[in-house]
């Protein structure tokens, strides 16, 4: 079986995000971008499945500008086979991500589809869902727990009741949460390995998909501040404090 | 007048408060009809048409709807979403499931968290992580299909008196996928999204057991029982106890933060709470920053003194 991996491109989540001065957008040049965090569970999970004999063949998959080829490589280094980079400087919001892929996996027929449960910039969390629907296969989105047998995946799922188990008949896709295990690094002599990997490169153009009704960004601002609080002393201030604010 | 459907967030026998909230959202968009995707979930359609502002309640009873898998309930939300300007569900695990998947049926875009409404199709939502709030348009022409940031919405009262209506949602439901368990921490406390108090621990407690303190002034208090992400990855309590981006996102009238450093993302989860309050050997801790009452030193000692001069 092959498994196809998705990966973003993101500002780096250590990075505190600003916002431009005319409110259009968020400040990217000159700033750290990384493989977004959630992807690269996705990317260690698929590798795991491979090592252990149950997949042949992990390909990463981006969509993005020339400068996502830094993610692939990163993922190629971790251990991905190859990689595909869909090359674009439009905005690709979730629906159009999840044509892109549904097209990729009509030429790669993957038995499983890697993603994370959502990317660290637009916090959609939708690309995974809109794909299964697309491709009409199963879903398990939020997973943290899975394993793979006889053409079946049982994934569990940290939902907000608990820990949810469902059975899955593969191909499908899964969306990967916090848990489900730690990305390995990336050692030097990988590096240089990644660099002879293959990495295709297309033209959105030529991936033959309808673009797909996009929402409009009108504007960007920070969240309303919490105002500046007090420090108090001791834990009869706190009490004294709490009852006047009438939340005791 | 425009006509929303709202999606019931329910585990078969209770309604969850995340759809009271949600439909104080919906209300300002339209008349709205809730539906219910159950297996025998008459108490919760009861409670749905108890909802201020509840248009109606459509209750789709079927067997394969009594765990809502987003495969089986999104085909049979996009069969009945034909005639509808808005298609809602709050933003819990299943609405996040079920509303990307009905909108890959349908073809058209979603807004994830819808925290505030500007105009019928211009909404603010959060991104990166809670710290920018974009300001984002459905184009004109078609449904506009969301989740909602529950959060952000106080619950609408009860005292209304809906009609429930039997429907039955024209779908061919897969067979691919099938529940097989939930492992749900079963508790007395209040549940922690809906909790007027909450009382949360992180790493600093350094040990299952040490989590005791935090029980027991939560109980004190009749208050909910959170954590941080830092606290759940060390195993000293269950995944649904998180607070923050990546796990629940409330917003109780008062929160006590014991031994959480403050990363951005648990502070996403507890910006709208009314009166927070930390509890940091740290006096630096960024925690401080956003609570509006801070107190520095040992929670060993300062957890059981405060539960005692309650």
């Amino acid at each position: 079986m092959k498994i196809m991996v998705g990966v973003k491109r993101v500002i780096d989540y250590n990075v505190r995000v600003q916002i431009n001065r005319e409110g259009t957008g968020v400040i990217k040049d000159g700033v750290k971008m990384s493989i977004n965090p959630f992807d690269e569970i996705a990317v260690e999970q698929a590798l795991r499945l491979r090592e252990s004999g149950l997949a042949e063949e992990v390909i990463a998959v981006s969509i993005g500008p020339s400068t996502a080829q830094q993610q692939l490589r990163t993922a190629l280094a971790m251990g991905a086979d190859r990689a595909i980079l869909v090359e674009t400087d439009e905005e690709v919001q979730p629906l159009a991500a999840a044509r892109i892929f549904n097209s990729l996996i009509e030429k790669e027929d993957p038995g499983l589809v890697l993603l994370g449960k959502q990317a660290i910039d637009d916090d959609a969390n939708q690309t995974g869902q809109m794909l299964a629907a697309l491709w009409d296969k199963p879903q398990a989105t939020f997973v943290s727990g899975l394993e793979i047998a006889d053409g079946k995946a049982k994934a569990v799922r940290e939902v907000d009741a608990g820990l949810e188990t469902i059975e899955i008949t593969l191909p499908a896709v899964v969306t990967v949460d916090l848990r489900l295990n730690e990305p390995r690094f990336v050692k030097m002599p990988d590096i240089m390995k990644a660099k002879k990997k293959p990495l295709e490169t297309l033209p959105l153009a030529g991936i033959g998909i309808e673009m797909p009704p996009q929402i409009e960004t009108l504007s960007y601002e920070p969240p309303p501040k919490r105002g500046g609080g007090i420090k108090v002393d001791s834990v009869a201030a706190l009490v004294s404090a709490l009852k006047d604010k009438g939340v005791l | 007048m425009a006509r929303v459907l709202l999606m019931a967030e329910h585990d078969g026998q209770t309604l969850n408060v995340s759809t009271a909230r949600a439909l104080n959202c919906a209300s300002a968009l339209g008349e709205t009809d809730i539906v219910v995707f159950g297996s025998g979930a008459g108490s919760v359609c009861e409670a749905a048409a108890r909802l201020e502002g509840a248009a109606k309640v459509l209750h789709v009873d079927r067997a394969e709807n009594a765990h809502p898998q987003a495969a089986i309930i999104a085909p049979q939300l996009a069969s009945l979403a034909a005639g509808y300007d808005y298609v809602l569900a709050p933003s819990s695990t299943t609405g996040k499931d079920v509303m990307p998947r009905t909108a890959g049926l349908l073809g058209l875009p979603q807004l994830s968290d819808i925290m505030e409404m500007v105009d019928a199709r211009t909404f603010k939502r959060p991104t990166y992580a809670g710290n920018v709030i974009v300001t984002v348009k459905v184009p004109d022409g078609i449904a506009v299909l969301g989740t909602v940031r529950i959060a952000s919405y106080v619950a609408v009262g009860e005292g209304g008196s809906a009609t429930v209506e039997a429907v039955s949602a024209d779908a061919v439901l897969p067979e691919h996928t099938r529940f097989v368990g939930m492992e749900a921490s079963s508790s007395d406390r209040p549940d922690l999204q809906s909790a007027s108090r909450v009382v949360a621990g992180g790493r600093a407690l350094g040990s299952k057991e040490n989590f005791d303190l935090i029980y027991s002034l939560a109980d004190k208090l009749g208050a909910g029982v959170g954590a941080s992400r830092a606290a759940v990855d060390a195993g000293y309590v269950p995944n649904d106890m998180q607070v923050g981006q990546t796990g629940k996102i409330i917003a109780p009238d008062l929160y006590i933060a014991a031994g959480i450093s403050g990363a951005i993302q648990h502070v996403t989860g507890i910006k709208d709470a009314g009166v927070i309050v930390a509890i940091n050997k740290d006096a630096d801790a960024p925690i401080f920053e956003i609570a509006d009452f801070g107190l520095v030193g040992d929670l060993f000692q300062i957890l059981p003194e405060l539960e005692n001069a309650l």
